[in-house]
Order: structure tokens, then sequence, then C-alpha cells
């Protein structure tokens, strides 16, 4: 049988999905135990123990000085930094695309100027958002915001310019005004979408949202990552980047989730 | 290009219409006067352009020339209520059930700020949508999607929305093309039961000569009479026969009883549509 017709069974395919990080994990395993068997004192990679008892310090022991359980709230202050920056960006993002890729008298200034501010590099203004929004929240947030909406509003404009006319006709024989056709039509046929470019552009939020908080932050998982590697604490680090993975996957399945349940219509939903 | 029907207070007057998108002319010279409760079918080659003509009777497009009248009126240069559409694909929404597929109708026209009704005129909307989905044979689905329904039921979904804005015009763009012999059969039954009730103005793009002339109380050809082999832009398409079929006539005809050169283009490109 070719091998494009092969495919593999129920169990086989946990197996498989399985395997990879079996073998990764297999890897640093061996790879940590020779290197602490030669110096018990090396840093770079720390064996579980090591890692459990870094996790202990700071998820489950209150910080010496604030008192403060470091690893929840680094993880409470990243939540809500990233989730009020794409909240903004959702929302920003699907004003714009609606309104560029439904009305073509909003379109014909705003689609230029949403491409070629999806050009630029968002971490390049980083530096001016700090002076302009200072040092707080509000830049971390902004640079999510600022990074995110572009990506979102052409995408949201480009399923919206997808409607097929036949349905805008229709509504306007129905009786739809411009607002109603946008609320009882172009709005519900693009909320899934949205849902679905979020899960795209997550990856590039937790990005922005690390850069910000290793530059100017006194908490978050990022900050937390970047001041302890000055100590090469990678007993800290890899805890840290696999609790981040974990929260970004969880994010992605909500939002599978969320999709499926509103929007059963959408074929979308079910992948 | 008859005036068989009506004098100039006929419902529908087309007059002297020409269409054309760059230098191509699409519809040339079209004049026409349509009495109101009439069954039209247009028929002709593809891209002569029967479903522009379609276009500019429901005003998604202006005539590049002459205009079109309704009750005396000039069209309006919008789609809105007075005139319904059925597409032969993209007819429904997709994330509406049936029953809201409908409903919609009655919510958008009294609903100018939240487009949609609440409370008891929406239950109130909502029965007189199951009533025309019951008329239309979709009882039974009234909480599926689009997606979940068959082609036919599709349609049936899309006249019934159509109908439910009780237009004074229904155009039909080849709305039984892409459905298989047998169901074609119930939708004409359908159709034509729903037209003798509500006696309104069918416009209907076919591509079946014998649909055409079976359902139709009006037949109108499209064809190109010049064309010049150079340019093939320069000349648009007429309406070249107009028969009106009085209805002890209205009986399928076979194409092969038409004019030779009518049927000619036809047989070879429709029959298995
Ligand atoms: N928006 C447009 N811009 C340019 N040309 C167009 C446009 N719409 C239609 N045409 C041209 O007008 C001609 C008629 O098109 P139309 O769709 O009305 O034909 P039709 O008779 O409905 O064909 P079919 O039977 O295949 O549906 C075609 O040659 C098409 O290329
Ligand atoms: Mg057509």
């Amino acid at each position: 049988m070719r091998l494009i017709n092969r495919s593999p069974s129920r169990g086989g395919r946990l197996a498989l999905a399985i395997l990879p990080f079996a073998l990764l994990l297999a890897l640093y395993l061996a790879h940590s135990a020779q290197r602490l068997e030669l110096n018990p004192n090396d840093k770079l990679l720390p064996s579980f123990g090591q890692m459990s008892a870094a996790v202990e310090r700071l998820a489950f022991t209150p910080d010496e000085r604030s008192g403060d359980y470091l690893f929840w709230l680094d993880t409470a202050s990243s939540l809500k930094r990233l989730g009020t920056g794409l909240a903004i960006a959702a929302v920003a993002g699907l004003c714009l695309g609606v309104a560029a890729g439904t009305l073509p008298l909003f379109g014909a200034p705003l689609s230029p100027l949403i491409t070629v501010l999806s050009m630029v590099p968002p971490l390049a203004i980083l530096p001016i958002l700090f002076i302009v929004f200072g040092l707080g929240e509000l830049s971390k947030v902004m640079l999510i915001v600022i990074g995110i909406t572009p990506i979102l509003a052409r995408d949201l404009e480009q399923r919206a310019r997808e409607i097929p006319p036949e349905l805008l006709i229709k509504a306007q024989t129905l009786g739809a005004n411009t607002w109603t056709l946008i609320l009882r039509l172009v709005l519900p046929q693009l909320m899934p979408r949205l849902l679905i470019s979020l899960r795209l552009v997550m990856g590039s939020a937790w990005l922005f949202l690390i850069a910000a908080e290793a530059i100017a932050s006194t908490d978050g998982l990022g900050y937390r990552i970047f001041l302890v590697r000055r100590y090469m604490a990678m007993d800290v680090i890899l805890p840290y980047v696999a609790w981040i993975t974990l929260l970004a996957w969880a994010m992605d399945y909500l939002l599978w989730r969320l999709t499926r349940l509103l929007f059963p219509w959408h074929e979308g939903a079910k992948a | 290009m008859s005036d068989k029907k009506g004098g100039t207070g006929a419902f529908i007057q087309v007059k002297n219409v020409w269409k054309q998108y760059g230098d191509q002319v699409v519809l040339e010279r079209l004049n026409m006067n349509i009495a109101e409760g009439e069954f039209c079918t247009l028929v002709g080659a593809s891209g002569c352009g029967k479903s522009t003509f379609l276009r500019l009777l429901l005003g998604q497009e202006a005539p590049s020339r002459g205009e079109i009248l309704l009750d005396g009126q000039p069209l309006a240069a919008e789609p809105d209520v007075s005139r319904g559409v059925v597409f032969q694909r993209y007819s429904v929404f997709p994330h509406l059930s049936v029953l809201d597929n409908v409903a919609l109708g009655l919510e958008l026209p009294r609903a100018p700020f939240l487009g949609r009704l609440l409370g008891r005129s929406k239950r109130d909307a909502r029965e007189q949508a199951t009533q025309m989905l019951h008329k239309v044979g979709l009882d039974h689905a009234l909480d599926k999607y689009p997606a979940q329904l068959s082609g036919g039921m599709q349609q049936r979904l899309a006249i019934a929305q159509a109908l439910i804005m009780k237009p004074r015009v229904l155009l039909l763009d080849e709305p039984f093309g892409a459905l298989d012999p047998g169901i074609r059969k119930d939708m004409h039954a359908l159709l034509l039961e729903l037209w003798r009730e509500t006696r309104l103005t069918v416009f209907m793009v076919t591509h079946d000569l014998s649909e055409g002339f079976s359902l139709g109380s009006r037949v109108l050809v499209f064809d190109k009479p010049r064309i010049d082999p150079h340019a093939p832009g320069a000349y648009g398409a007429r309406v070249t026969y107009d028969i009106s079929l009085h209805d002890g006539h209205r009986t399928p005809v076979a194409a092969d009883s038409l004019p030779a050169d009518l049927a000619g283009p036809f047989q070879t490109a429709y029959q298995g549509a």
C-alpha cells in the first residue's frame, strides 16, 4: 500500500503521538544524568528532583521578603496582561475588519493603513511604547494590542470579503439596513473566524508579553525567567517554560471548544 | 420587444435598457412590458446576460442606458423588500436555523436597531415563519442548520424565506439547476402552487427549456442577434423570442418543436443541466 493511503489505528495514533515526547524526555534525562554524574553542581540540565525542588520553593513556599507565592503571582500577572491585550485586540480587530471588509467607503482608507501597520515590527516600537505609556502595565498590554490587532483585522477583513455577495443581497431583500446587516449576518459569520484567528496569534501574543516583561517589569512569567537567567537557574527556567507552554495549549484548547460550542454550524469548528 | 401584455400602465416597464461592462455590451435595446402576476421564464445561451438582467431587476446594478419602471416609478437603486430573490447557491444563511432563516425577514424590517425581535413579537414572528415553512413542507426541520438539509430542502427554505416578505416580484436565478430531476418536479409543483396562491410576478432563469415552457406564462428567449467575430463584445443580447403561453397551453414543450434556430443552441448545451 502506498504511504499516502496508510493511516494509524486508534491506539497506534495515540502511541505515535506520545512517541516524540517520550523520546525527547528520555534524551533529556539521559544527558542530564550523565552531566550530573560528572559534575554534581552542573546547572545546565537539572534533574527532575532539582526542578521540583525549585517549583516547590516558588509555588508552595511564601517568598521570604514579600510573603507572596511568586509562581502564582507571576502567572496571575502574566495572564492578566495577556487576557487584557487579547481582549482589546479582538474587539479592535473585529471592528476594523468588519468596517474595512463590509463597507467599501471605510475599506478604501482602512485597508492600506491596516496592511502597512501590520508590517511594522511591534518589538521595534517597544521603546516608543515605554516612552509614551511609561513602564507600567499599559505599555505591556499595548505591545500585545499593537502587535496582534493588525493581524486580526487583516484576517477578518479578508473573511468579511469572502462572505458570498448573494447573502448580502439576500439580507437586503429581507429588509436589513447596513447596521442590522452587519449585526445579523456579518458579525455572526465572523465570530467563529475571530476565535480561530485568536488561536493562531496566541503564539505571537505570548512572545510580545514575555519580551515586554523581560525588559521592564517586576513580576510575570517572562520577568522571572529573565531574572533567574543571571544565576543560570535552569531548574527554574525549564518548569516556567513548560508551564507557559501548558497555559498556551490550554487556551488554544478552550478556544477550540468554545468555537464548537457556540458555532456548531461553522465548518472550522470541526477541525 | 412585444407589447402583448398591457400598455403604458404595465406593472414592469423595461424601456430601451442597455447594460455594458467596459466596452463589452451584454444587453442591448431591451423593451418589454410585464403585467402583474406574470410568470416569466428566461432562457438563453450561457453568458448571454440572463443573470445580468435579473440583477438589473433586483436593483443590484443599474442599467447603462434606459430605465426600468415598477408600477410607473423608477426601480429602487438597491435591493429592497419589494423584490425577493432565490439564487442557485448561497441563498440561505448558514449560521441560522431553518426557522430563524425565515423569521429573520419578519424581524429585520421591524427592528432597525437590534435586528431582532424580543418577547411576544418574536414568538409571533416564529409562529408565522413556522406556517410558511409548513407550506413548503419543511415543518419537520425547523431546528436544523442549512448544511444539514439536502439541496432541494435548501431551495424550499430559500423560497419560503423570500415569500415571507410578501414581495411583489420574485426573482429566481436557476433555482433548481443543482437538483436532480425527481426533486425538480416536486419543486415545480410547489412553485406553481405558491404562484397561483400569491399571484406575484415571477422572473425565473432556467437552462432547462421544458422547465421554462411548463412553468412560465411567458417565455423570454435571450440571444445575440448580431455577432462581430472581430469584436465579440461589440453587440449584446436581446430578447429574440417573447412567447406568451395561455393557461391551457402550458404543457411541456419539447425543444424540437421550437423554431430550429432557437432550439439548436439549447439542445447541445442544456439537456443535461
Ligand atoms: N460584473 C461584471 N463585470 C464584467 N463583466 C460581467 C460582469 N457580470 C457579468 N459580466 C459579463 O456579462 C455576460 C453575461 O453574464 P451573465 O452572468 O448575465 O450571463 P448568464 O446568461 O446568466 O449566463 P449563465 O447562463 O451561464 O448563468 C458574461 O459575458 C459576463 O462575462
Ligand atoms: Mg446566470
